[in-house]
C-alpha cells in the first residue's frame, strides 16, 4: 500500500480550522432555531428546577442540623478518651489538661453531665443531671430563652433549673426542693437536696422529661469530681469553621488522651435520616435528567439524521471524520452549557431570595418546629457547590449523548451518504 | 500527462447475492487539460466510474491511478485526505453548507487544509471573480439563485487547486440560461487556466460543448470521441 504524499504550504500553528467549526456548530443549531430553543428550554428549566430543589433540600437540612447543633450539642464536643461509648464520670477528663492556648484560641463549653435518680415525694425519676457555666452555655445554646418561669441560674448559686416535663412528673413546682441520689466521682456517693429556681421547656421530649441543670460547680460538688469535666463543648459561628476547628483541635490534644467529635459523630441518626432523605431527592432529580437526556437525544437524532446528505459531501470534499465528529459534539455541548448557563443564572437569583428571606411557616407546622428548639422557617441553601454540579451532570448527559452522532460518522460512507 | 488513468476497472455490486455488474473492465486515460464528458443511459455504469475516480468508491478490480497515485488500496482517512488535496467536486445539487456565506463555502476546503488567512482570501477574491460573484461573497446560499450556487460549487471545487474537477451532473437543475453560463465558465478556467474537467452528464447543453465525449454501455466504453 503506498502513503498519499501531499505538500502544503507552510502555516502558522494558530490558524486552526477548529475555530471555523466552532463557529459553524453554532450557526448550525440556528438552522432550526425553534427546536434549538426548546432543547435549550428543556434543560434551562431541568437546571433550575434542580437548582432550586437542591438548594431547598440542602438549606432545609442545614437548618434543621444547625439548630439541633446549637439546641445542645455543639458542632463538636471534647471528651475524655472512650468517653462517648462508656459515658460515666471515671471518664471524665481535668480541664487543666486541655492546652491553654487552645482555651484562649476556642470558645469551649464546660460540661459535667451524669445520672441520677431524682425524686419527690413518692415519685422518683431517673435523671439527666447537666452541671454547666451558666453565661458560656447561654452564649451557646440560649438556654436562658428556654426558661418559663423562675429564674437563671448563676455560676456560684445554688439553685437548680428543672425540665417542665420533669417537673410535671414529678409534682414539683418553682421554689420546691428537689433531692437527687447517684453514684459520684470514683464510687462515692452522691446525695443532695436543691431549691429549684426555675422551669426551662425543650421541644424534645426526651430532653423535656428527664433534664435537671445546675451550675457547674454545683453538679462538682454532688458528684465529687473536683474540677472534672465530662465534655467541653465548641462553640462555633457556624458549620463553615468547622473543618478548621477539628484541624486545630486535633493537632494541639493529645490523641492518646482526648476524644474530638463533630457533630456528624455525635448524632450520627439525623445525619443518616439527611442521608436517606438526600438519596430519595437524588433520585427524583436523576429521573429528570433521564427525560432531559432523552428530549435532548431526540433533539441529536434528528441534527444528525436529516444532515445526512450533507455530511456525505463534507466527507466527499476531504471533510475528516474527526472533524465532522468535533462539530457535533460542539453542537451538542453547546445546547447543554447554553441551556445549563442561563438555567443557573436564573436559579442563582431565586436562590438568593429565598436564602436571605426564608419561608416562614405558620399553624401547627411552625408549632412543631419551635417544640424541637428549631426556628420554623424553609430555606435555601446558598453555594456554587449546587450550581456547579447541575452544569456538570448536564455536560455529562452532553458528552454521553454526543456518543450517537460520533458513532454515525464514523460509520458514515459518502457515496451512500449522498444516496439519501 | 495522464491525471486519470483506469485499467480493466471492474465494479460488481452484491457480489455474494444478486450481482450486478456496474464496470465491465474500463479502460481510460484522461490527460491533464481535458474537458471531458462521460455520457450513458441510466445504469451504464458513468456514476460509479466517477465515484471510483474520485475515491469515493473502491473497485472490485482493476487498477485506477489519479495523479500518478494508485488509489483503490488507500484507507478511508488517507482517501479523504487525497479527495481534500488532489480533487474538486462539482455535484448536482449545488451541496453548498447552508450556514456559510458565499466566501466562507469558497475558502471551505482550503480551510480544511489549513492554509494562512492570506492565501485564502486573495484565493476566493479570484475565484468570486472568475464565476462572477464578487458582489455576493457575504451572502448565504438560500439567497442565490440555482445557477449562482452551481457556479460558488465550481469556485469551491477550484480554491484548492486541486489536480482536475469531477462534476456530476452540473447542470442537472438549472434553466437553460444559468447551464450556459456554468459551462462558459468552466470553458473559459478550462482554456485559459489548463483546468482538467471531466463531467457525468446526459445534458446535451455539456455533450455539445465537451471536446471529448466517452460513452459507457452497460458498464463498457462504447464510444470514446474527440469533438472539436
Amino acid at each position: 500500500m503506498r502513503n498519499v504524499t501531499l505538500h502544503l504550504t507552510p502555516h502558522p500553528f494558530f490558524l486552526i480550522p477548529e475555530k471555523m467549526f466552532l463557529k459553524l456548530a453554532w450557526r448550525n443549531l440556528w438552522r432550526n432555531k425553534r427546536r434549538t430553543i426548546i432543547s435549550i428550554s428543556s434543560v434551562l428549566f431541568a437546571v433550575l428546577f434542580a437548582s432550586v430543589i437542591s438548594s431547598f433540600q440542602k438549606g432545609t437540612w442545614d437548618h434543621m442540623v444547625d439548630n439541633v447543633v446549637r439546641y445542645y450539642l455543639g458542632y463538636a464536643q471534647i471528651h475524655q478518651n472512650g468517653f462517648w461509648d462508656d459515658q460515666s464520670l471515671e471518664n471524665s477528663f481535668d480541664p487543666q489538661s486541655v492546652p491553654a492556648s487552645l482555651q484562649s484560641e476556642m470558645q469551649l463549653t464546660p460540661r459535667l453531665e451524669s445520672f441520677a435518680l431524682a425524686s419527690s415525694g413518692e415519685v422518683t425519676r431517673g435523671v439527666l443531671v447537666v452541671g454547666i457555666d451558666p453565661e458560656k452555655e447561654d452564649e451557646m445554646t440560649r438556654l436562658k430563652s428556654r426558661l418559663t418561669q423562675g429564674q437563671y441560674l448563676e455560676m456560684n448559686g445554688s439553685t437548680v433549673l428543672v425540665a417542665e416535663g420533669l417537673a410535671s412528673l414529678l409534682n414539683l413546682k418553682v421554689a420546691d426542693t428537689l433531692i437527687l441520689v447517684s453514684q459520684g466521682y470514683q464510687g462515692r456517693n452522691a446525695a443532695g437536696a436543691y431549691p429549684i429556681g426555675g422551669m426551662v421547656k425543650f421541644g424534645a421530649p426526651d430532653l423535656n422529661k428527664q433534664l435537671v441543670i445546675m451550675p457547674l460547680p454545683l453538679a462538682r460538688d454532688f458528684y465529687g469530681t473536683g474540677e472534672r469535666l465530662t465534655s467541653l463543648a465548641v462553640n462555633l459561628p457556624g458549620r463553615d469553621a468547622l473543618p478548621e476547628a477539628l484541624q486545630v483541635l486535633n493537632k494541639e490534644l493529645p490523641a492518646d488522651e482526648f476524644e474530638v467529635m463533630d457533630f456528624k459523630k455525635l448524632m450520627p441518626e439525623l445525619i443518616e435520616a439527611q442521608e436517606l432523605d438526600t438519596a430519595g431527592a437524588k433520585l427524583i432529580l436523576w429521573t429528570l435528567y433521564l427525560l432531559i437526556g432523552f428530549g435532548l437525544f431526540g433533539t441529536i437524532l434528528m441534527m444528525t439524521r436529516e444532515r445526512t446528505y450533507e455530511f456525505g459531501v463534507l466527507t466527499a470534499i476531504g471533510t475528516k471524520r474527526k472533524t465532522l465528529i468535533g462539530m457535533l459534539w460542539s453542537e451538542t455541548l453547546m445546547i447543554g452549557i447554553v441551556g445549563a448557563v442561563l438555567g443557573i443564572l436564573i436559579s442563582i437569583p431565586i436562590v438568593w431570595y429565598l436564602h436571605v428571606s426564608p419561608i416562614e411557616l405558620t399553624g401547627n407546622m411552625a408549632k412543631a418546629y419551635e417544640n424541637y428548639g428549631i426556628e420554623p422557617v424553609i430555606k435555601t441553601a446558598f453555594e456554587m457547590g449546587i450550581f456547579l454540579k447541575q452544569a456538570w451532570v448536564i455536560s455529562l448527559i452532553s458528552c454521553g449523548l454526543a456518543i450517537y452522532p460520533t458513532w454515525y460518522i464514523w460509520n458514515l460512507k459518502p457515496v451512500k451518504a449522498m444516496r439519501e | 500527462m495522464s491525471v486519470i488513468e483506469a485499467k480493466n476497472l471492474t465494479k460488481v455490486y452484491n457480489p455474494d447475492t444478486v450481482p450486478v455488474n456496474a464496470l465491465q473492465g474500463v479502460d481510460l486515460t484522461i490527460e491533464k487539460g481535458e474537458f471531458t464528458a462521460i455520457v450513458g443511459p441510466s445504469g451504464s455504469g458513468k456514476t460509479t466510474l466517477l465515484n471510483i475516480i474520485g475515491g469515493l468508491d473502491r473497485p472490485s478490480d482493476g487498477v485506477i491511478r489519479v495523479d500518478g497515485e494508485e488509489i483503490a488500496n488507500l484507507t478511508d482517512n488517507q482517501l479523504i485526505d487525497f479527495r481534500q488535496k488532489k480533487i474538486g467536486f462539482v455535484f448536482q445539487s449545488y451541496n453548498l453548507i447552508p450556514v456559510l456565506t458565499v466566501a466562507e463555502n469558497t475558502e471551505f476546503v482550503m480551510l480544511l487544509q489549513k492554509r494562512p488567512k492570506a492565501e485564502r482570501d486573495k484565493r476566493v477574491a479570484e475565484l468570486l471573480e472568475s464565476v462572477g460573484l464578487s458582489e455576493k461573497k457575504n451572502v448565504r446560499p438560500s439567497q442565490l439563485s440555482g445557477g449562482q450556487q452551481q457556479r460558488v460549487a465550481v469556485a469551491r471545487a477550484l480554491a484548492p487547486k486541486p489536480a482536475f474537477i469531477l462534476a456530476d451532473e452540473p447542470t442537472a437543475n438549472l434553466d437553460s440560461a444559468s447551464a450556459s453560463n456554468l459551462l462558459d465558465i468552466m470553458e473559459k478556467l478550462n482554456r485559459e487556466e489548463g483546468i482538467t474537467f471531466v463531467f457525468s452528464t446526459h445534458d446535451s447543453r455539456v455533450i455539445d460543448r465537451a471536446k471529448r465525449v466517452v460513452t459507457l454501455v452497460d458498464g463498457k466504453i462504447g464510444t470514446d470521441v474527440v469533438q472539436h
